[in-house]
């Protein structure tokens, strides 16, 4: 039975320059901030940052292989607090994400409350996803 | 400069349709590294009960973005792209969309607020099918920051 407090799955996931490459491509964000160096420091970045888009999506993997079908997902939502920055390497940078279950209720649904870490710090406020357990 | 709160309440028209394809799910899933085979094999997706391959949960970005480009690039509402970052982002989901899917985008500003000299501006978008049924609902808020601190909010 899962329980408040149940810990989901983590995942660490590497995000290098390619990757928001191909992120821009398959969202169609093409937002220069997130592959023009010269453009992102000229708006005051320390560098390309990564989609916004693409943390959320990558917070929601802890939630869709923990549930396998994306179909019991019923909410899920996002605040964008701070940057995730992809410096031009081979390693670019590591996102640490993890999930935790907030509330059970007796509708069947499930409250999850998930972290996303980059360099330490949080880079989503109030990430949350209500899912329907099977 | 303070966006105009008349704004407020404005529906605009909906968006060309789009359709949702396996390999623009298939596209997306790989760009976010998922590998659910829900996301890319028919037949699994069929066995668990839905039509076609399903979309990953923040998939509609590809058209919620689109829809919200038409209000950021309304010249009445003045709204200046290179100051404006993604506050938050929620989605609500009626049902699961599946490639084949017809969808229309029609959004809403919902509210405009000036605090502390940021503009926030809160939009919602419903995604509806061809049956004209609300099947996703977005929630975005747009922040257009004051340019003297442009490292605060970015995303």
């Amino acid at each position: 039975m899962t329980a408040v407090g149940d810990e989901l799955p983590s995942l660490s996931v590497q995000v290098t320059r390619k990757d928001l490459v191909r992120y821009a491509g398959a969202s169609l964000d093409f937002n220069p901030i997130h592959w023009n160096e010269p453009f992102a420091k000229e708006v005051g970045l320390p560098d390309v940052i990564a989609h916004g888009m693409l943390t959320m999506a990558l917070a929601g993997r802890v939630v869709t292989q923990w549930v396998s079908d994306p179909g019991k997902v019923l909410q899920y939502g996002v605040r964008f607090t701070r940057p995730v920055v992809v410096p031009n390497d081979d390693k670019g940078a590591t996102v640490e994400l993890a999930g935790k279950v907030r509330e059970v209720n007796e509708d069947g649904t499930v409250r999850v409350d998930i972290t996303a870490k980059f360099d330490g710090k949080t880079v989503l406020g109030k990430a949350q996803a209500l899912l329907k357990l099977p | 400069m303070a966006l105009d709160p008349s704004f407020i309440g404005r529906s605009y028209p909906a968006s060309p349709v789009y359709q949702v394809s396996r390999a623009k799910i298939r596209e997306f899933a790989e760009a976010i590294g998922d590998d659910n085979p829900l996301y890319s094999d028919p037949a699994a997706a069929q066995a668990a009960g839905y039509s076609d391959v399903v979309t990953p949960p923040t998939f509609l970005t590809i058209i919620n973005l689109a829809a919200i480009n038409v209000v950021i690039e309304d010249p009445e509402l003045g709204l200046d792209y290179s100051r404006m970052v993604h506050g938050d982002q929620s989605f609500v989901y009626n049902r699961q969309v599946c490639a084949g899917d017809e969808l229309r985008v029609v959004v809403h500003i919902e509210d405009i607020m000036h605090r502390a000299s940021n503009d926030f501006i809160n939009m919602r978008a419903d995604i509806v099918d061809a049956d004209d049924e609300i099947v996703v609902i977005s929630y975005a808020q747009l922040v257009v920051r004051d340019a003297a601190k442009p490292e605060e909010a970015a995303v």
